[in-house]
């Protein structure tokens, strides 16, 4: 603060404030629905914890819970989401960092050619390709399973470019040091590149994560089967219910399990994510 | 840039770059040569049979009146989440600059919604929002509005813009919040001395020096509101009540998936990819070089 202005500062405060109560809304009442029996939305929404505590959690949880008399198994959709994110961040991170090596440590013919073609990727989104990509991956039998789920979603060129740019500022000193010490490109990747690289591995790695949990788009195409649903599938198939009531205690307790992980990952890793964020967009 | 010594090996290279180069053209490359190539046919509804029709399927496209308007839904949602998104962060992050104490817990508490799952966020507003129960509803009963996003299209279109762009805030409020605290101090504090306040600093000095950042996320977020929200309106107004929601990536999913019309579907995929194309080189081209701290 350049200046002492007290009554200023106050309101600065007071307007965060509002703008974190007001973002915070939805949560809250989200929070407060699933202490509800599902009873207490015949006519409005309360906003004051009703009685049952958590034991709306608990049910979801145990997978005792059913909904509209068919079965619930969160358990199961949350290990398939993790299984899922995990995967993709921890493919995408490897193709990445292993093309980024090869572009920027060695000179080979069609370099310029795969480095573009890598690029050609940031204007391809899913969103754009669905059907062709669908097809391709029913052609190569990978409906329904964690190789379809997964593997199409792992190219990824802001990855690839965050640790091109990483890799140009490492100094021509220490790969230099490294031969002369007679370390070959696979030792000088693991024992210099990759501990060099960790802050920027954490900061892509709260990025792919929140990509890799919250696809929707895809994992909707390509499963059918109950047993590959992830968690936030899960969500769009409670909604859908068109005849029978609609619980909205079990769909909001649903809402708030689905959404906790990444959000966690995010607060957790504060410093990597606004990190992440920042440059993977420059 | 220092550009690094150069290893020698003839086939590591290619090791390395192969898994992601294979994943790229299979996933990628081809399947939008595929839509290019099969939006220039025309397949009758059992896939039995295909003939070339060359930009027929362009033309009838341009000639559909719920296209050119889904067009135009797009815009209208596009525009509206862009603006709001950006006017929210500015006024967010203008006052979160001058914070000192108690900043990282703004921040925490700012950012979250940037994890959270687009369907997840249709989820809460649906609630929300509900006809009947939800807690916006009974608030603008106060107002004399009967608010019905299943009936009224204009509410529907409200309520995905509000879903998505409750979402986008935090991701402008870092980058804003990063332009505003790159201003030199020396500006502000000459600014201060000539007897300038906060406000009219921040109207005469930040907001033109931040001017790069805002034209680069007013570009990042026209390219969320057209791709990424897929999820928003699909699970909370399927495109409708009546087309009203309906945007062009909405549009290309229910004409190819649920309508199986695959000519008009690559037309619409072969547009899209123009789309991106078209603002991925703007953004390379006259962003990039502009963002100056």
């Amino acid at each position: 603060m350049v200046e002492r202005r007290p009554l200023f500062r106050i309101f600065c405060h007071v307007i965060l404030v509002l703008g974190i109560v007001s973002i915070a809304l939805p949560v809250w009442v989200a929070v407060v629905a699933t202490t509800h029996e599902n009873s207490a939305f015949s006519t409005s929404t309360p906003l004051w914890f009703g009685d049952l505590g958590f034991s709306v959690f608990r049910d979801l949880l145990s997978n005792e819970s059913t909904f509209n008399n068919s079965s619930l198994p969160i358990t199961d959709m949350l290990f398939n989401s993790m299984i899922m994110a995990l995967a993709i961040t921890v493919g995408k991170l490897s193709i990445s960092i292993m093309s980024a090596y090869a572009v920027v440590f060695f000179r080979f013919p069609g370099r310029m050619l795969a480095f573009w073609m890598i690029f050609f990727t940031l204007m391809l989104p899913v969103e754009v390709r669905i059907i062709p990509t669908f097809e391709i991956v029913t052609n190569l039998n990978m409906l329904n399973s964690f190789s379809g789920l997964t593997i199409p979603l792992i190219a990824s060129a802001t990855a690839t470019f965050l640790f091109r740019q990483f890799f140009l500022t490492v100094p021509r000193e220490l790969v230099e040091a490294a031969r002369i010490d007679g370390a070959g490109p696979i030792r000088f990747f693991f024992d210099i590149l990759l501990p060099l690289s960790r802050t920027n591995i954490a900061a892509l790695f709260v990025i792919t994560f929140i990509y890799g949990w919250n696809q929707y788009l895809w994992p909707l195409l390509i499963t059918t089967d109950a047993q590959y649903y992830t968690i936030v599938m899960g969500i769009k198939q409670m909604l859908g219910v068109t005849d029978g009531i609609i619980e909205w205690n079990k769909i909001m307790a649903t809402t708030i399990i689905a959404m906790l992980p990444p959000v966690i990952v995010v607060i957790a890793m504060q410093k990597a994510f606004v990190k992440g964020l920042v440059d993977s967009e420059k | 840039m220092s550009s690094p010594v150069i290893f020698k090996n003839r086939y590591l290279p290619y090791a390395l770059i192969a898994p992601q180069l294979l994943i790229t053209i299979v996933f990628f490359i081809l399947p939008a040569g595929q839509a290019i190539f099969q939006s220039a046919q025309l397949e009758d509804a059992f896939g039995l049979s295909r003939e070339f029709v060359g930009l027929e399927n362009f033309i009838n496209l341009f000639n559909d009146s719920y296209y050119l308007e889904s067009f135009f839904t797009t815009l209208k949602f596009s525009v509206s989440v862009a603006v709001l998104a950006l006017v929210c962060a500015l006024i967010l992050s203008a006052f979160a600059e001058h914070i000192v104490r108690g900043a990282t817990f703004y921040r925490t508490f700012l950012i979250w919604p940037y994890a959270v799952a687009p369907v997840v966020a249709g989820s809460l507003w649906l609630f929300l929002f509900d006809p009947s129960i939800g807690v916006v509803t009974d608030m603008l009963e106060w107002f004399g509005i009967n608010w019905n996003p299943t009936l009224n299209g204009d509410h529907a279109m409200w309520m995905v813009i509000i879903t998505s762009t409750w979402k986008q805030i935090s991701y402008n409020f870092l980058f804003f919040l990063a332009a505003l605290q790159s201003v030199p101090k020396s500006l502000h504090e000459a600014a201060a001395i000539d007897g300038s306040g906060p406000i009219k600093r921040f109207i005469t000095i930040s907001f033109p020096l931040i001017s790069p950042t805002s034209f680069f996320l007013l570009v990042i977020n026209f390219v969320y509101a057209f791709f990424d929200t897929f999820a928003v309106i699909h699970a909370m107004t399927q495109g409708g009540p009546g087309n009203s929601t309906s945007t062009l990536v909405y549009k290309v999913y229910n004409d190819g998936f649920i309508g199986l019309d695959l000519g008009s579907s690559a037309a619409q995929s072969v547009i899209l990819m123009v789309l991106v194309a078209l603002l991925t080189v703007f953004q390379f081209k006259y962003v990039e070089k502009k963002v100056a701290y």
